[in-house]
């Protein structure tokens, strides 16, 4: 005998979702909580503040940085779709396209995080470099993650579409929600911290 | 969409979709990037920074995300965590304005 | 995500072949899971129940050596004001984070909720090990922190800035193990809800769940979406710690009579209000399973239907909601308008409501039924009154008013102690007399199950009871040695009582640990599946149950409690 987990691949006939749809979706809502907290934080320090800088972070190379990151969402989705649509191929490509791009995000902010040090904006100098260094050193810690999955599913994880197309095709519908959600979360930061005067 | 029993054809209807939600949100970036050289007031700005990232932010939902047909088990969810996360965002009116 | 194979199951290791450290260290299995919970959640309660005891010492006797273990603890054997700091704060981390919600979450969700809703396993299995043992690294790194330089953590469960910003070492230590323990808490949430709701047996509706399931997947709701935001301020506060920025610190500071160095500009309410935004649905994470409990031990020792069982479900999920729009009570005296207060006096008392109806289902569920008095029933039956005495000393802080004149004295700590001591605790010792049969094939004594009550039971209320009086007399929390006051030294014989039945409290302790691992080779033996005739799901495994729980797969035909006229079950698995 064995343990047999129903719904892992096709969704349970009474909520219309698999285990791991519904998993992936309680987990952002944790997510949305954990920002929320953050998005909070931002609005308190910001009140309170007497002097709030602006204008000092680098808003063309965020700018960049929103276009690579909606690229890749644009990307992860696709990936998604060419499984649906059975080309294995299409979907390597994708995938490999949405890794590249998350790296070249990282590499962006890693830049800017450098030019802020040397210029002596550091998380110990304004709250508003606190907060700002709190929640993009977060977020890239998401977007870290994500380039860990996505590779273990481009590259060991792959496997599984040779021997369960319908399980593969949920697991990177699932991590492309996961990062969407990353995705979203810089659309909220991206005007918060660069453009807002 | 996001279901099981989606057909190839409508795979490919989807996926001209994602293009032209993908075109939205490089012009939303751009408003939202060229509104901020106007130097509007500090409310301006932070109205229309917010419609705007909302507006992109739901784009991505309903269609990357496919919530535009998601189930209800789903929604619910959302809804409440929705609830919650209005609580949680009440805080930074607590020690602003009360 | 786990396990290979096709078609609509998913099947994962067959148990023959697996080796020892597959099968019991790092078992997927969700009933090895849920003892490993168990085991390390009872040792984490000894120890934080441990810490207290010595600091009870000092309590009755106050800067007098602690006797035999003095020695062990500082050189002239008194506890000294700073360790008294330390063990004060980690008796309440240890008890809450690293005790009774890992006893009444890891422990009894992890082996029930997939029994009774008639899966074989959680809906994921290696998720599930990994919660386990994420806790568990989270304990061993709070356990550390007592080796450090300084010694644990000083700042209170609650680590309040600016002190904890500018506390020891420890207090980072701590905030790491904090959030490896929310990890842990949040992946556990996950799993809870999928399987409950995905992993259903054929016909069991929502509203054929038992009412521990409910209970279970509306405080994994609470602990997937409160545990959050105190992620995030813990992630802050260890920034203001380790990254030098100012979150909680306000412009202006000055520390031992230097000003502190920093930018300023943050706010130390803020982490109040994200603390209790986690730290108020917390309190009903820590009571829910307990109230799921008692409702499966009620029905099958009073041989008939949960009264009310729609209304029950209704009250919890309202309760489980409204418990997030509360939390701000708990800062009445720490910086707030009238219209704030007035806000959230008013959610306080509408939230009592949804515990009332609970309360009252209970006590009309035990009405008219033939009552069996065994051990699980009395710790059971306890609850009621223990919790009804917590809930309602709850009101008077709930109030504005009283609240001023009660904030952070010892009638607090009587308060939720009540809760969650005799309450909470209670109901899961009865727990553990319930399943024992379930679990191990054999039953607890009860002959020392009920010396175990009995001690239990008045020694507690001999700790708690007094506090509520010398909190009433005005005397403060927290305090190292309360004689310094005239109306602390007037209340001291007090202290000494609690200490003393405090003490009581720990030996009653014995036979029931002691019966816990000896039943377990020596106990009666079990007979059947089922052997207190009850009716839901769990009762359909063999006792123990096999890996894959059912052997052939169970069906739902009715809602969870139904008797006939003779005070048989008629399970939900017969058809």
């Amino acid at each position: 005998m064995s343990v047999i987990i129903p719904y892992v691949d096709e969704p349970h006939p009474m909520t219309g979702v698999t285990n791991a749809k519904l998993a992936i979706w309680l987990f952002l809502a944790s997510e949305v909580m954990l920002f929320g907290a953050l998005f909070s934080t931002y609005i308190i320090l910001r009140h309170g503040s007497t002097h709030w800088p602006s204008g000092e972070l680098n808003v063309p190379l965020a700018t960049i940085n929103t276009v690579i990151l909606i690229t890749s969402s644009v990307t992860m989705v696709m990936a998604w779709a060419s499984l649906k649509m059975k080309e294995f191929g299409k979907f390597k490509m994708h995938m490999a396209l949405t890794i590249l791009l998350s790296c070249i995000f990282l590499v962006v902010k890693g830049f800017e995080y450098h030019h802020k040090f040397e210029v002596g904006h550091t998380p110990a100098s304004h709250t508003f470099y606190a907060i700002y260094f709190a929640m993009t050193g977060l977020h890239g810690l998401h977007i870290l993650g994500g380039i860990a999955v996505n590779a273990y599913l481009l590259w060991p994880g792959s496997k599984m579409w040779l021997t369960e197309p319908e399980r593969f095709t949920g697991r990177i519908e699932v991590s492309g929600l996961y990062w969407h959600f990353v995705d979203l979360v810089w659309i909220f930061l991206f005007p918060m911290l660069y453009l807002l005067p | 969409m996001g279901g099981h029993q989606m057909s190839v054809e409508e795979v490919k209807k989807h996926v001209k979709g994602y293009y032209m939600v993908f075109a939205a949100l490089l012009v939303l970036t751009g408003v939202t990037v060229a509104v901020s050289y106007l130097h509007l007031s500090v409310m301006g700005a932070v109205l229309v920074a917010l419609a705007v990232a909302s507006t992109k932010g739901s784009l991505v939902a309903l269609y990357f995300m496919h919530l535009i047909s998601e189930k209800a088990i789903i929604y619910a969810t959302l809804a409440l965590t929705a609830i919650l996360l209005l609580s949680l965002m009440m805080i930074s009116l607590y020690l602003t304005v009360f | 995500m786990s396990g290979h194979g096709t078609g609509a199951g998913h099947a994962h290791e067959g148990h023959h072949e697996l080796p020892f450290w597959r099968k019991y260290i790092f078992s997927t299995d969700h009933k090895v899971i849920g003892l490993q919970y168990g085991i390390t959640a009872t040792f984490f309660l000894l120890f934080g129940f441990g810490l207290m005891l010595l600091m009870r010492w000092q309590l009755a006797f106050p800067g007098q050596a602690i006797p035999v273990i003095g020695k062990m603890i500082s050189d002239d054997g008194v506890l000294t004001p700073e360790l008294y700091n330390q063990f004060g704060a980690m008796h309440g981390t240890i008890m809450i984070f690293l005790g009774v919600v890992p006893m009444a979450v890891g422990a009894f969700a992890n082996y029930l909720v997939p029994l009774q809703v008639g899966a074989q396993d959680m809906a994921f299995p290696k998720l599930n090990s990994a919660s386990y043992w994420v806790y568990f690294c989270g304990g061993v790194v709070m356990l550390a922190s007592f080796f450090f330089e300084g010694g644990a953590a000083a700042s209170g469960w609650t680590s309040y800035p600016p002190l904890s910003d500018i506390a020891n070492n420890a207090q980072s230590v701590w905030l790491v193990g904090m959030v490896f323990l929310i990890t842990s808490s949040l992946l556990g949430g996950v799993n809870t809800i999928v399987t409950a709701i995905q992993l259903r047996a054929k016909g069991l509706g929502f509203m054929n769940w038992p009412v521990h399931v409910w209970a279970q997947v509306i405080t994994a709701f609470l602990l997937l979406l409160a545990f959050p935001p105190l992620e995030a301020a813990g992630v802050l506060q260890l920034m203001d710690r380790l990254a030098g920025t100012s979150f909680f610190l306000p412009s202006g500071l000055v520390v031992s009579g230097e000003p502190l160095k920093v930018s300023g500009g943050g706010n130390p309410l803020l982490w109040q209000h994200l603390f209790w935004f986690l730290a108020h649905p917390e309190v009903y994470v820590l009571i829910l399973p307990a109230v799921g409990i008692i409702g499966e031990i009620y029905v099958t020792n009073t041989r008939k239907p949960l009264y009310g069982y729609k209304t029950l479900v209704y009250s919890l999920i309202f309760l489980g909601f409204m418990s997030f729009i509360v939390w701000a009570h708990h800062m009445f005296m720490t910086g707030m308008g009238v219209t704030l207060s007035n806000f959230f006096q008013t959610t306080t008392m509408i939230i009592s409501i949804p515990s009332v109806i609970i309360l009252t289902t209970y006590l009309l569920t035990l009405w008219g039924g033939s009552i069996r008095y065994n051990t699980a029933m009395l710790f059971a039956l306890a609850f009621l009154p223990m919790f009804a005495i917590g809930g309602l000393t709850g009101l008077p802080l709930g109030l504005t008013a009283s609240d001023i004149h009660l904030h952070d004295t010892y009638y607090v700590i009587g308060h939720f102690h009540y809760v969650v001591a005799p309450g909470t605790l209670f109901a899961l010792m009865g727990g553990v007399y319930f399943w024992y049969p379930k679990i191990t094939g054999r039953f607890m004594s009860e002959t020392w199950g009920k010396i175990h009550f009995w001690g239990s039971i008045i020694a507690i209320n001999g700790i708690f009871m007094p506090m509520l009086f010398m909190g009433m007399a005005g005397v403060s929390r927290r305090l190292y040695d309360q004689t310094v006051y005239m109306h602390g030294a007037a209340t001291q014989n007090l202290n000494v009582l609690m200490s003393v039945s405090a003490w009581i409290l720990a030996v009653m302790q014995i036979p029931f640990v002691i019966n816990m691992f000896v039943s377990w080779k020596t106990g009666k033996k079990c007979e059947s599946n089922n052997p207190w005739d009850a009716t839901t799901l769990e009762w359909a495994a063999t006792c123990p149950p096999p890996h894959e729980n059912f052997t052939t797969p169970v069906e739902v035909y009715r809602d969870p409690y139904q008797f006939n006229t003779a005070n048989q079950a008629i399970p939900q698995f017969k058809a």
